[in-house]
């Protein structure tokens, strides 16, 4: 759908919740101890994260532009974060397919001559999301096995026209699909069919197989999702290199079925894949569950959307 | 793929809930609370010489307190994660549904915080408790016509 000629990824911020040791990140720049970060509520830890990973990029010159998501309401944190940087802010929701929804925005930002680099940064809590989408934080509702778990953290990625090792060289936005299912526990199964759609969708736009992918890397299926998701692949005839999810490999034993939230893909990807030199055309498919709680009461099915981002990472 | 075709797939590969261990889990300590409180009652009417009707209060008032207590601390929503509905049905799981909410809206204001979220899980139980209240004694009016 775009293509790019000149868009890099010059850095990333990385902050881990309170599990940190627990991840299979390998690298990353700050964890946090106490789910509070030393704040009143959960909400302003939140912020508290968005504000670091800012202030970091903010440090030698101001980036273009600002996108942001979160999943707090109508974006709060982000909205916070952003308040007193005086950076042109857009906030983007698309639940967790955020990651690269915000990483092809700015790209194709980029294309304009006024604009020389963009920064996105993401967050999620566990808590605060518990408290928007399920239960009371301490009332410590029963998980079932196929349910996944908020993760906490937060990332910032900035992206510039100066060439580096990782480039941007295309990308898709994916359309809205119906998953038919009204659980949002299980949210593998809602968001599985849509990252087979924007996969296809992209080999199809790019003209390409999937064996010219090193790496094909899903945001968020948890370990029940990735099954569906390989399933439905051998249903339609694609097979797959190499594939990971970052959503069943975030953690090193998974509760249940595995971490979710918009910073689970760039937070696995940035901290982990991207280190294994083995993978040097890498397909990132942010699956993104598109549900409210006044939807899941109201017993509608729930739609999810995946966008498709391809890097090249260059020795 | 159709709707139906898709229903069967995901029906396959998700994984099944252990009912049957969850209920034997929620029996034993359902019983266990069952079990204490009839003890505290004991104590309550032999050592302290209450009426039976006295002694239920307070046992009610014992456990509503615990319940507050650990929720409060952190550690009941750790303990009714394992145990599930044998927390969750006795009164146990109404005090610490409403403890909870507190706690989570608390930074929200009294009215709009606190007050308006109160009862945010307990309602439903108040609510129909009542209403089932209510068609309980209509049937029992009219058997005992």
């Amino acid at each position: 759908m775009f293509n790019y000629k000149n868009v890099y990824i010059e850095e990333w911020f990385s902050i881990v919740g309170p599990k940190a040791k627990e991840t299979n990140l390998k690298k990353y720049n700050l964890s946090i101890n106490d789910y509070y970060f030393n704040e009143s509520t959960f909400e302003k830890a939140e912020v508290k994260m968005q504000k670091i990973i800012l202030n970091y990029f903010n440090r030698n010159s101001k980036p273009s532009v600002l996108v942001a998501s979160d999943l707090m309401d109508q974006m709060t944190s982000s909205a916070i974060g952003a308040k007193n940087v005086s950076i042109p802010y857009l906030g983007l929701y698309n639940a967790c397919a955020s990651s690269v929804s915000g990483l092809i925005t700015i790209a194709n930002m980029l294309s304009f001559k006024n604009i020389k680099d963009g920064l996105f940064i993401t967050s999620s809590h566990n808590l605060t999301a518990g408290k928007q989408f399920r239960f009371p934080t301490e009332y410590g509702a029963p998980v079932p096995k196929r349910s996944t778990i908020t993760a906490t953290g937060a990332i910032g990625i900035k992206l510039t026209k100066k060439e580096t090792k990782y480039k941007i060289v295309s990308s898709t936005l994916g359309m809205v699909t119906d998953s038919y299912i009204k659980d949002a526990y299980n949210m593998g199964a809602v968001m599985a069919p849509s990252a087979v759609r924007t996969l296809i969708d992209h080999l199809k736009n790019q003209n390409k197989s999937p064996e010219d992918y090193d790496l094909v890397i899903t945001g968020d299926l948890g370990e029940v999702g990735k099954k569906i998701f390989l399933e439905l692949l051998k249903k339609e005839n694609i097979k797959l290199k190499n594939y990971e999810d970052a959503g069943a490999n975030f953690y090193q034993k998974n509760e249940a079925s595995g971490a979710s939230g918009p910073a689970v893909l760039p937070l696995y990807f940035f901290n982990n894949t991207i280190y294994n030199k083995k993978y040097k055309r890498i397909l990132l498919l942010a699956t993104g569950s598109l549900h409210s709680p006044l939807l899941v009461n109201q017993k509608e099915s729930i739609p999810a959307v995946t966008h498709a981002i391809e890097i090249e990472v260059s020795k | 793929m159709n709707r139906q075709e898709y229903l069967k797939v995901v029906d396959k590969l998700t994984p099944k809930e252990n009912t049957g261990k969850d209920a034997l889990n929620a029996f034993l300590l359902g019983g266990t609370i069952g079990f204490l409180g009839e003890g505290i009652k004991m104590i309550l009417t032999s050592c302290y010489h209450l009426t039976v009707d006295d002694a239920i209060s307070w046992v009610l008032i014992i456990f509503i307190f615990l319940a507050c207590l650990l929720t409060s601390l952190g550690t009941f929503d750790n303990i009714v994660s394992k145990f599930k509905c044998g927390l969750i049905i006795p009164i146990t799981g109404f005090a610490h549904s409403i403890m909870s909410c507190a706690l989570d809206y608390k930074k929200d204001g009294l009215i709009t915080g606190i007050g308006a979220n109160f009862f945010k899980l307990a309602g439903c139980v108040l609510l129909y408790g009542t209403i089932s209240g209510f068609i309980f004694g209509i049937i029992k009016v009219i058997i005992n016509v």
